[in-house]
């Protein structure tokens, strides 16, 4: 059986022809209406009612960055899951966090990922975090048709630049225009209370553990303040997804290390709902 | 116009089969092991940057021997395939059987059709399976032809006299050093049995190994590691070599 009706067993002749080392240009190529780009809309009145994903938040430390996301999808007032994941690793040295239309997010995720997989496979080396920033950028612009229907993604994505030995956090806006930022970054509805907490709470000199304390206290207060993002659901065990990267590589923190950050920011909580507080001046 | 001559179909197949085995046999030889973990490729290959072997998928690995733009050609269709394949359905739906099968539906289509001429290609299509039992390992000459192999398997212009070797060595749970010690000494025996050294500079070494916590098994092992690897397949053939030392000089004396 084939991946797909027009060949006759062999490897189609697209299939053997030297060309680029992407994916997305062979898919255009072979078949084009396998891009998420080129799907046809029909007509729509209004905005299409569709699960969304909120908030995501990154900040760099010495030695790498976090990349973390709260766990909720709303469609209009109603929470349509509580566990959904929307922090993805890229590749070995790079993840992506997804805010937006969690269909399409979630379908752009994965063929970002292969992207970067099949140029890697194909080329024998690694994209530079760079060029994998703006492959990210040219798959948000190919999406604005379905954007201007309220169909956005807006994603973050960090990674560890292995020739500049540092984390680098890169954020894009609808139209696929891409910022580098310095420190930190917040994407998502609750991504205004997110970055608030960031900003206060941010010093050059972290440890990875401070900056993924860091990231919880900042989901915290995203969820505080921010009906369509979830908190730290306790009575379920659902914990936000935290990811670093580092020289080593991606890494996902488990299950019991996201719970045990949870717990400590929550106890904290208790005592100071509005959580740690700067110094005036 | 002279009338052609009638060449018969045996004959024109014959001579075919003929050009790309000779083809084949200009290049190095090359293995693909089972070993406790997963399977190995070894080569020899003074290149750092054209490979002989390369990931294909999560758990597909491919091995060429021969002319290097055909394979070369046949690696990234592979890659696409695969990958167009995953996309479509699930990861999970990608295997080295299906990919095996296109691979042999390309290469026999290409040698029996007059227009083009033959590949001169033999592949190794291999998966790495969550126990040995379930490892799958694919040969594919020139021709067409599927064969699955199981322990091991050689391929290129000194290929049978390699598999014969590596068939009387290889056994089931060996650890990676065992393995590519043997891959090595297969490998370093020339046509008339003498044996020369290959420095580990000029071995191309991969492996799929089913313990790493990475989806993608497929790994190049390098330097240092691989330096590691065969001082201590070394040692522990020293260590082993009084017990089967009278096996070695049977077996040895077999073959002179």
């Amino acid at each position: 059986m084939e991946a797909n009706t027009r060949s006759t067993g062999r490897l189609p002749a697209a299939f053997l022809t030297p060309g680029s080392s992407s994916f997305m240009d062979f898919l255009g190529e072979h078949q084009p209406e396998m891009l998420p780009g080129n799907r046809q809309l029909p007509p729509v009145q209004g905005v299409i009612e569709a699960p969304h994903g909120t908030t995501i938040v990154a900040v760099t430390f010495p030695g790498g960055v976090v990349l973390a996301g709260d766990r909720r999808a709303t469609m209009g007032n109603m929470i349509a899951q509580r566990d959904i994941e929307k922090v993805f690793p890229a590749d070995e040295y790079s993840a992506v966090g997804i805010a937006g239309t969690a269909g399409l997010a979630v379908e752009m995720v994965k063929l970002f990922q292969l992207e970067l997989e099949h140029f890697e496979k194909v080329e024998g080396a690694q994209l530079s975090l760079e060029g994998k920033a703006n492959r990210l950028s040219t798959m948000i612009r190919s999406n604005l048709g379905m954007a201007m229907q309220g169909l956005a993604v807006v994603p973050l994505f960090a990674g560890y630049d292995v020739d500049r030995g540092r984390g680098r956090i890169f954020s894009y806006d609808v139209t696929g225009g891409r910022s580098e930022e310095r420190h930190f970054a917040t994407t998502g509805s609750g991504s205004v209370f997110a970055r608030g907490a960031m900003k206060k709470l941010f010093r050059d000199d972290l440890t990875e553990e401070q900056a993924t304390t860091l990231v919880v206290q900042a989901l915290y207060d995203a969820a505080d303040d921010d009906s369509a993002t979830g908190g730290p659901d306790v009575a379920r065990r659902i914990y936000p997804i935290i990811t670093v990267i580092t020289e080593d590589g991606f890494r996902r923190l488990g299950e019991d290390e996201a719970a045990e950050l949870a717990g400590s920011v929550l106890q904290a909580r208790l005592e100071q709902p509005d959580g740690p507080r700067a110094a005036l001046l | 116009m002279s009338t052609p001559f009638y060449v018969s179909p045996q004959q024109a197949m014959a001579d075919r089969a003929e050009y790309a085995r000779k083809g084949i046999a200009r290049g190095r030889s090359l293995v693909v092991l089972q070993y406790a973990d997963g399977i190995v490729f070894v080569g020899e290959n003074p290149s750092r940057a054209l490979h002989k072997f390369s990931e294909i998928y999560d758990r597909i690995g491919f091995a060429a021997a021969g002319k290097y733009n055909e394979y070369e050609n046949l690696r990234i269709g592979g890659v696409r395939y695969a990958d167009l394949r995953g996309y479509t359905y699930d990861r999970d739906d990608v295997t080295a059987r299906g990919l095996a099968n296109v691979y042999a539906q390309t290469l026999g289509t290409i040698f029996s059709s007059q227009a083009e001429k033959p590949y001169e290609v033999e592949l190794v299509v291999a998966e790495v399976g969550d126990s040995p039992e379930n490892d799958q390992i694919y040969r594919l000459p020139h021709d067409g032809s599927i064969v699955d192999e199981h322990g091991s398997v050689a391929v290129g212009g000194n290929a049978e006299q390699i598999s014969g070797y590596l068939d009387q060595r290889h056994r089931d749970g060996m650890t990676l050093a065992e393995a590519l010690k043997l891959a090595v000494q297969a490998l370093s025996r020339d046509t008339n049995g003498t044996e020369r050294e290959i420095p580990a500079e000029r071995l191309e070494v991969a492996v799929l190994d089913r313990t790493r916590p990475q989806q993608r098994k497929f790994k190049r092992i390098v330097g240092g590691q691989l330096s590691r690897l065969l001082e201590s397949g070394a040692a522990a053939g020293a260590a082993s070599a009084d017990g089967e030392a009278e096996a070695e000089t049977d077996s040895g004396s077999d073959e002179e």
